[in-house]
């Protein structure tokens, strides 16, 4: 049997940050004793799967250090050897012991909320840390022996300038850092900044600013292999490359997501009822995943982009169709090496229109 | 039955007033106190049956309704009320209405006094020989000012209006005198029942069991059912097979119509175009000699192309025009092809007003929605070969070396404004070529200003402008003129470097220059960016005169997705491709409907 991804999603939070429209609750232990039986009742039932993948995403995840570490050992027969294995983790929350407790039991990726090293930009976003510990957390963690470090960069946070990014990533890549993961800052409708009126950056400032990231990381030998991820050669998640190959994995928690068995699935966002479920709640959200247009829509997020023959094997499109489609295109958005069609940087930015176009066949 | 005695117990008559003086509330009023229509089944304005009527507050088409009045002096009197339109579009129908009647009661706002409409309505009236009756309305209302009023009626118009009664149709004060004095002041009708047939079309409308339905004035004989007639101005015949009077939430029917009555014709006509308002029906076996005088064909003198912004609804659009054509003879239309825009329709219309009601109808109606082009007034064109051809489609517009003589249609526009807004609007009219021919105080605050204007220069927005001008005060009424002689030129629009037919317009040459930097303006703002740049150029014959330029689109990505939620990506996608179709594409260029408007309105 083929291996499969398992995302946990730990739905806790010291703070809600003012652009954040993720499911989480604020922080108790008792609640989050109860929520880790849940999860641990929901990943036995999948008994006789093997993960090759474990991703525990937030919320807050390093909160729960401690329950996590002890769940690992528990469900250790059903993760593979060589499983990567990754923990979300904000500085404010993180400290030695976390970190060790973490590595024991098998976390060999810890992924950084850092999103910048301005320390007005973290107040501007209501981070609870500061540069200082943002970076003193990396440094932490790499000495406990985890080498597989990842980072957030929020790009286009109010008050950012091109200096100030620069100074960001100048300070990030010189990091033991081996991923970075760049994001758009985006105002989610319901948030508190969509509340404000924040002085945001502009088509074309976000596109600078997004062009200069990509070019920037590249210098520095984080080669970009999604929209908005960048890693050193081998250090690319393998936990994200599921989602956008269209591969499976199984989501536990409130509010996560599923794709397995050939349907996309989701768990209700109440982690009240997902405690007193004996097993998760379920709702389908697509009875018909990996068509067309949703296999563009991810492959085309990834650098090494879409195989025209694969295109004819699944869907039964003639090479013609997508090569007329592609002439549409100007020809600075996209590459093409003998069958394989990916995006640039600059059609990255732009690729929901030219999704648009390619799959109007 | 030799005798005429029912004359004298009969009269026709029609409210006039400028619009939103309270025309159709005195109207609801009267069928109040008349108990035409019971409490229960009172609806305000009930004349005005169309949805469109009741949200915009006007009146659109005629309509006649007969009441039963018990006077003072113990006598029963039957009351023919004619509703009429208020707007200068429908003044010809305005005028058959009148035509209908033997008096008018004249409806004057007593904050507002005369306005534009008021003077042009009462002119009409005059032209007919009505006895026009005075009333003061809105004496409720804290800025009523009914003697200043009654004053300004006596010295502009020069009827009497002392005992005009002062009257809130609106709380219902006072309508009784109203009534009174229609009794007393308005004739009685006259007319020869056994004179051969001459009745006065003034209104007609398409009912899907009967066909049309027309409403007459029995100016000479008697009508009965069975009888054969002839329309004299079309020659169509029929025979009818229903006839009666109107009651004010339905037919009645009746036997006979005698002369000097007030009814409706059904008659199995399938097509409004055979029953012309200000036609006269005769009996086809015992003719009249002569017509009624006053008939004239009624020209449309506004054009715009109507196209399906679905190209797969051209059919669903051309039943929606030939139903709202059952109904309303004065909309033309006839298929037209745009390079840009594919199938559709050129309409003529009467003025602007009853272009946006069409258009609002059958998008409202018929649940179709459209893209318009610029409204385009006809032109004239003498070629140099001597040839006279009239243009109404911009992209018609022969090669300037083929015109020996370009002429537009002119209007004498007439325009009331409180004094202090004279430099306005004087200012306003200047930019819009407009010939300055006199002014005139109305009273010490009040103006009426006289101006010659290019057709072409108000059909856009010239009321909006004026009304922002004045601060809403002012108000105009127009008529056309004439063609004149004029520097024309056509304005070609130019998207990525193709010319888009259906955004080309006529303009005078000296304004040529800053028309065509506005609307590239507009047309920058209103394109979405795409992929490409798009150069967006506006040309007068070959020559770009004007050149803006929509940015190529930098960003268009749903960069975050999380723990693996594609589902909701996937579905803003699915939004967006939903956005598109609303959309044209023309050429290589997506251009949102709001753009093909958003050139119309250049005064902002």
């Amino acid at each position: 049997m083929n291996s499969v991804g398992l995302y946990i999603h730990v739905p806790f939070c010291l703070s809600k940050c003012p652009y954040c429209d993720f499911y989480s609750v604020k922080y108790d232990e008792h609640t989050a004793k109860e929520y880790i039986k849940a999860v641990k009742r929901n990943i036995s039932a999948y008994n006789g799967v093997k993960f090759d993948t474990v991703y525990f995403g937030g919320g807050t995840p390093i909160l729960l250090w401690r329950e996590i570490s002890g769940l690992l050992t528990d469900i250790g027969g059903m993760i593979d050897n060589d499983a990567e294995i990754t923990v979300e983790a904000n500085p404010c929350c993180t400290d030695k012991e976390s970190l060790d407790s973490l590595y024991k039991s098998g976390v060999n990726r810890i992924s950084f909320g850092l999103q910048s090293s301005d320390d007005n930009e973290l107040k501007a976003l209501g981070r609870r840390h500061n540069a200082a510990m943002g970076e003193k957390a990396v440094k932490l963690a790499f000495n406990a022996g985890i080498r597989n470090i990842s980072a957030d960069i929020m790009l286009g946070i109010p008050k950012q300038t091109p200096d100030s990014l620069r100074e960001t990533l100048r300070r990030f890549t010189s990091l033991p850092l081996n991923h970075i993961s760049a994001y758009m800052l985006k105002i989610e409708p319901g948030t508190p900044f969509a509340a404000q009126r924040l002085e945001l950056p502009d088509e074309d400032g976000y596109a600078d600013i997004y062009l200069e990231t990509v070019s920037l990381l590249g210098q520095n030998g984080f080669k970009q292999y999604e929209i908005s991820n960048f890693a050193k050669s081998g250090f690319e998640c393998r936990h994200n490359l599921k989602y956008w190959r269209c591969e499976e994995y199984i989501g536990i928690g409130p509010a996560a997501h599923s794709y397995y068995n050939g349907k996309r699935y989701a768990v209700p966002r109440d982690l009240a009822g997902f405690i007193a479920d004996n097993l998760q709640e379920t709702y389908i959200t697509e009875n018909d995943p990996a068509d067309l247009e949703e296999y563009m829509m991810l492959r085309l997020r990834l650098s090494e982009g879409v195989d025209i023959n694969e295109l004819h094997r699944l869907f039964g499109i003639e090479k013609a169709a997508v090569l007329s489609r592609l002439s549409e295109l100007p020809p600075k958005l996209y590459r093409r090496k003998g069958d394989i069609i990916s995006l640039t940087p600059e059609g990255f930015l732009v690729s929901n229109a030219v999704i648009g176009i390619l799959t109007n066949i | 039955m030799a005798n005429n005695d029912y004359l004298s117990k009969i009269r026709n008559f029609c409210i006039i007033a400028h619009i939103d003086h309270g025309k159709s509330t005195l109207a609801d009023r009267i069928l109040e106190q008349t108990q035409t229509v019971a409490k229960r089944e009172m609806e305000e304005q009930i004349l005005d049956d169309m949805e469109l009527e009741r949200e915009r507050g006007i009146t659109i088409k005629a309509r006649a309704v007969r009441l039963k009045y018990t006077a003072d002096n113990g006598e029963d009197y039957i009351f023919n009320l004619i509703d009429t339109p208020g707007h200068v579009d429908f003044n010809y129908e305005v005028s058959r209405s009148l035509n209908a009647c033997e008096g008018a009661v004249l409806v004057v706002d007593a904050s507002q006094g005369i306005e534009a409409q008021t003077l042009a309505n009462t002119y009409l009236a005059i032209d007919q020989d009505l006895e026009v009756i005075p009333v003061i309305n809105k004496i409720d209302l804290p800025s009523a000012h009914p003697d200043e009023v009654k004053e300004e009626i006596e010295n502009v118009i020069g009827i009497p209006a002392q005992d005009a009664p002062l009257i809130s149709a609106k709380m219902g004060i006072n309508i009784k005198a109203v009534l009174e004095d229609v009794v007393k002041n308005i004739p009685a009708p006259s007319g020869n029942c056994s004179a051969p047939l001459k009745a006065l079309i003034f209104d007609s409308y398409y009912d899907s069991y009967k066909g049309v339905i027309v409403h007459v004035r029995i100016k000479e004989g008697t009508l009965r059912v069975g009888d054969k007639i002839r329309m004299m101005a079309t020659g169509a015949e029929f025979t009818v097979t229903e006839l009666g009077y109107m009651g004010a939430t339905q037919l009645v029917t009746s036997d006979v119509l005698l002369a000097g009555e007030v009814g409706y014709i059904a008659a199995s006509i399938k097509s409004i175009g055979d029953t012309k308002v200000g036609d006269t029906v005769t009996l086809a076996e015992f003719p009249a000699d002569e017509p009624l005088a006053g008939y004239r064909n009624v020209n449309p003198m506004v054009f715009s192309g109507i196209y399906p912004a679905d190209g797969a609804k051209y059919a669903d659009l051309r039943e929606a025009l030939e139903k709202l054509q059952l109904n309303d003879a004065s909309l033309s239309f006839e298929p037209e092809t745009s390079v840009a825009l594919g199938f559709g329709f050129r309409c003529g219309f009467l003025g602007l007003l009853h272009m946006e009601i069409i258009q609002e109808r059958i998008e409202r109606e018929y649940n179709l929605d459209l893209v318009t082009t610029a409204p385009s007034v006809v032109y004239k064109i003498t070629k140099t070969d001597g040839s006279t051809v009239y243009i109404d489609n911009p992209t018609n517009y022969p090669d300037p070396s083929e015109i020996a003589v370009a002429e537009e249609p002119m209007v004498k526009a007439n325009i009331y404004a409180p004094a202090d807004y004279v430099g306005n609007i004087m200012e306003l009219c200047q930019q819009r070529r407009g010939v300055f021919k006199d002014m005139k105080y109305l009273d010490q605050t009040r103006v009426e200003l006289h101006y010659e204007l290019p057709l072409n220069e108000i059909v856009y927005d010239f009321f909006d402008s004026l009304k922002s001008r004045t601060k809403g005060y002012a108000s105009y009424d127009y008529e056309i003129s004439g063609f004149v002689p004029s520097k024309l030129v056509k304005l070609d629009i130019l998207l990525n470097g193709e010319i888009v037919d259906a955004l080309s317009f006529i303009v005078h040459s000296d304004s040529a220059y800053p028309r065509a930097r506005k609307i590239a303006e507009k047309l920058k703002d209103n394109i979405p960016r795409q992929l490409f740049e798009i150069p967006v150029q506006a040309a007068v014959g070959g020559k770009i005169i004007a050149r803006e330029t929509v940015k190529a689109m930098r960003k268009d990505v749903l960069a975050k997705c999380y723990g693996g939620d594609i589902t909701r990506k996937k579905k803003l996608l699915e939004k967006q491709k939903e956005g598109k179709k609303r959309m044209r594409k023309l050429g290589s260029v997506e251009v949102p409907q709001e753009a093909f408007m958003a050139v119309l309105k250049l005064d902002e």
